[in-house]
Formats: C-alpha cells, sequence, structure tokens
C-alpha cells in the first residue's frame, strides 16, 4: 500500500510541475531514479525507446511503463493517475474561469495573439520531427560527404505522402490513421 | 452529451498518436472537429496554447479542456481518462512480454516510417490551421517570429505563450489588428 502511494505521489509531483509537454518529465524520471532506486538510468532509456515507439501521449507511456515495471498492473494504474492528476484539476479550474471570460475582450484579444503563438509552436516541433525522420545531421558531421545527410528513401515517402494527403481528391478525406499505418509498412518493408 | 462515446472518442485519440503532444493535432482535427464537431479549430489552438503553459502533457491537458467543455467537469474527466486508457492497455503488455520491443528491427523500421508520416500529417495540419490562426499582418509576425525562434533558440514555450497573449492585447489595443 504504501508503495502506491509512494508512486502516487512521486507522480502527482511530476505532472504538476512538468510544464511543456512528455518530454518535460524527463528531469524529474531521472532525479526519482535517483531518489527512489525504482530503476535505473539505463532502464529508462529503454523506457523512453519503448514510450516513443508505442501509440499515446509520450508522458503518459512514461507513467505507465515506470508504474508496471514497479508494481504491476496496479502499479501502472496509479503512477498513470498520479500524473494526470494535477493537470485535470487545473484546467478543469482554467476552463471553468475561461469559459465566464469568453466574451471579453481583452481575453479575445489575448487569444487573438495566442493563435498564430499555436501555429508557430506545432510548426517548429514539425521541424524537429523533419530532421530526425528525413535527414541524417550525425552521418552527415561524421564522414562530411553531402549525399549522407538526405535519408533519400524518407524523403521519397513523404513527397509522395504530401502528394496523396494533399493532391489526391478521394484520399484526401481520408483518416490520417491510414497514411500511418501505410508508412509503418513501407518503414518495415524497405527497412528505413 | 453521451460520455461513452466522448471516452470511446478520445481513446481512438490517444491508439493514434504517436510521438508526442503534436502528433495528437492532426488526429483532433479529423476525430473532435471534423467528425464529432465538438469544438472549433481555433477552439483547439486556443486550448493547446494554454496547455503548453499548464503542467502535465500537453496531451491531457487538452483532452481535459475539450471534455469539459463538451460534459462539464464530469467530462473533462472521463475524456482525459479516454486518451490515457490505450497507453495503459499497450505499455503493460509490451513492458510484460516483450522486453526488448524497441530494440526489433522491424519495429525500429516501421517507427522511422511513421515519422516520415507525421511530418507530412503536421505539415497538412500547420497549412490548415494558418488560414484560421493568421489573419493578419500582426498574427503573421507573431506566428513567423514564434517559429523562427523556436527553432534556433532554447527557449521554454511559456514564454512565447505569455509574450504572444501580450502582443495580442497591445496589438487590438494599438488598432493594428484586423490589418
Amino acid at each position: 500500500m504504501m508503495l502506491y502511494l509512494r508512486l502516487f505521489w512521486e507522480f502527482f509531483k511530476t505532472g504538476l510541475f512538468a510544464v511543456g509537454g512528455g518530454m518535460a518529465t524527463l528531469p524529474f524520471l531521472y532525479s526519482m531514479s535517483d531518489a527512489t532506486g525504482w530503476f535505473s538510468h539505463a532502464q529508462l532509456a529503454d523506457m523512453i525507446a519503448v514510450s516513443e515507439s508505442t501509440p499515446g501521449p509520450i508522458g503518459v507511456n512514461m507513467a505507465t511503463y515506470v508504474g508496471f515495471s514497479t508494481a504491476g498492473i496496479p502499479g501502472a494504474v496509479v503512477a498513470t493517475l498520479g500524473l494526470i492528476t494535477p493537470s485535470v484539476i487545473i484546467i478543469l479550474i482554467i476552463a471553468r474561469v475561461l469559459a465566464a471570460f469568453r466574451q471579453n475582450k481583452v481575453v479575445d484579444a489575448a487569444f487573438y495573439g495566442l493563435r498564430p503563438c499555436s501555429v508557430g509552436l506545432i510548426a517548429a516541433a514539425g521541424l524537429l520531427v523533419v530532421k530526425i525522420a528525413l535527414f541524417d545531421v550525425d552521418l552527415y558531421k561524421q564522414t562530411g560527404v553531402l549525399m549522407n545527410l538526405f535519408q533519400c528513401k524518407a524523403i521519397a515517402l513523404a513527397a509522395v505522402l504530401i502528394v496523396l494527403t494533399r493532391y489526391v481528391k478521394p484520399l484526401k478525406k481520408l483518416h490520417p490513421v491510414f497514411f500511418i499505418l501505410g508508412s509503418a509498412a513501407v518503414g518495415a518493408l524497405f527497412s528505413f | 452529451m453521451n460520455l461513452f462515446a466522448l471516452f470511446i472518442a478520445f481513446a481512438r485519440v490517444g491508439v493514434m498518436t504517436f510521438g508526442g503532444g503534436y502528433a495528437m493535432i492532426p488526429i483532433l482535427e479529423r476525430e473532435i472537429v471534423d467528425k464529432h464537431g465538438w469544438a472549433s479549430s481555433e477552439e483547439l489552438m486556443d486550448y493547446y496554447a494554454v496547455g503548453q503553459c499548464t503542467p502535465g502533457v500537453i496531451a491531457v491537458n487538452t483532452a481535459t479542456f475539450i471534455g469539459q467543455k463538451c460534459a462539464g467537469t464530469v467530462g473533462g474527466v472521463v475524456a482525459t481518462l479516454g486518451v490515457v486508457f490505450p497507453s495503459l492497455v499497450i505499455i503493460c503488455v509490451i513492458a510484460g512480454i516483450l522486453t526488448n520491443f524497441a530494440d526489433i528491427p522491424a519495429v525500429k523500421s516501421a517507427f522511422a516510417g511513421i515519422r516520415v508520416c507525421v511530418c507530412v500529417l503536421i505539415f497538412n495540419a500547420v497549412v490548415k490551421l494558418w488560414k484560421s490562426a493568421v489573419p493578419d499582418k500582426g498574427a503573421l509576425c507573431l506566428c513567423l517570429g514564434v517559429f523562427v525562434l523556436s527553432v534556433f533558440l532554447d527557449i521554454s514555450p511559456v514564454v512565447y505563450v505569455v509574450v504572444c497573449a501580450a502582443a495580442g492585447i497591445l496589438l487590438t489595443r494599438l488598432g493594428v489588428r484586423g490589418k
């Protein structure tokens, strides 16, 4: 019982202080590893790899993984609930306040500035994925050969996907998950 | 509002999100905006901006927001539980059975393929959101400014969100908005 309470508390703290998405939980997980000894740094590296290679928000995946490896399925549930409890409470309060002030001119003006900010942040995050998915900066730095910078198979797939999702009428309305599954198959077949 | 439908919709979002909060945007657009009409693209942007600067996982914050809007406090809780449910099941299975899951070559290749797709989906989402979020020159400057700075500098998104909210108020006061 103590272990479950401790798990909940540790992840509650993480959920409360990690601002800016799943990867922001990382420093907290490292210090949790040092403080509790529930898992080693090497195990944490495995957990990050699995969290990134499975569906779902990365922060939630990590909490579930750590909870499971520490105390089985109940541990997974407890850790995940601990992680999400602070944000649920905070967002519920903000949502209520926001609903009350939605018609307020100042709030409206603030959101006029926030929307382009969101788009800019999403675009920058997308560029980060582009860098990992379509280019191989490390290999280029090692070899100095310009051709090594480009992951040709990946770039070809991206070009095909852009044409399919943007310019082919019957496919444009297709659910994104079909493109995701198709890309997974292509990646596995052509060993990206 | 049917709470069960809310749970299922967000469980679908959870299962189809690969690689973090921003990868969720194209899926949310499809499931929540297009299919159910529970929120507009603009509201999604608002929630996303607020979710960036409040603690916690962005996907969870966005789910709580939309759930709350649809069905009050209970809705917020149900939507959040929905979005984390697939992770709980999938991670428990993988952690219990496939301890070396992430090292399997086919898994690595498949995820390299998925990452390519996520790039394209995010690009499409940005193009779509651009139309509603960037109506004038002031918004254009903010959007490009945030994009360029966050590519080159390592500043917390909280800073951009706070500055842009203030800029939005200032631009509106100065009467620059809409020009």
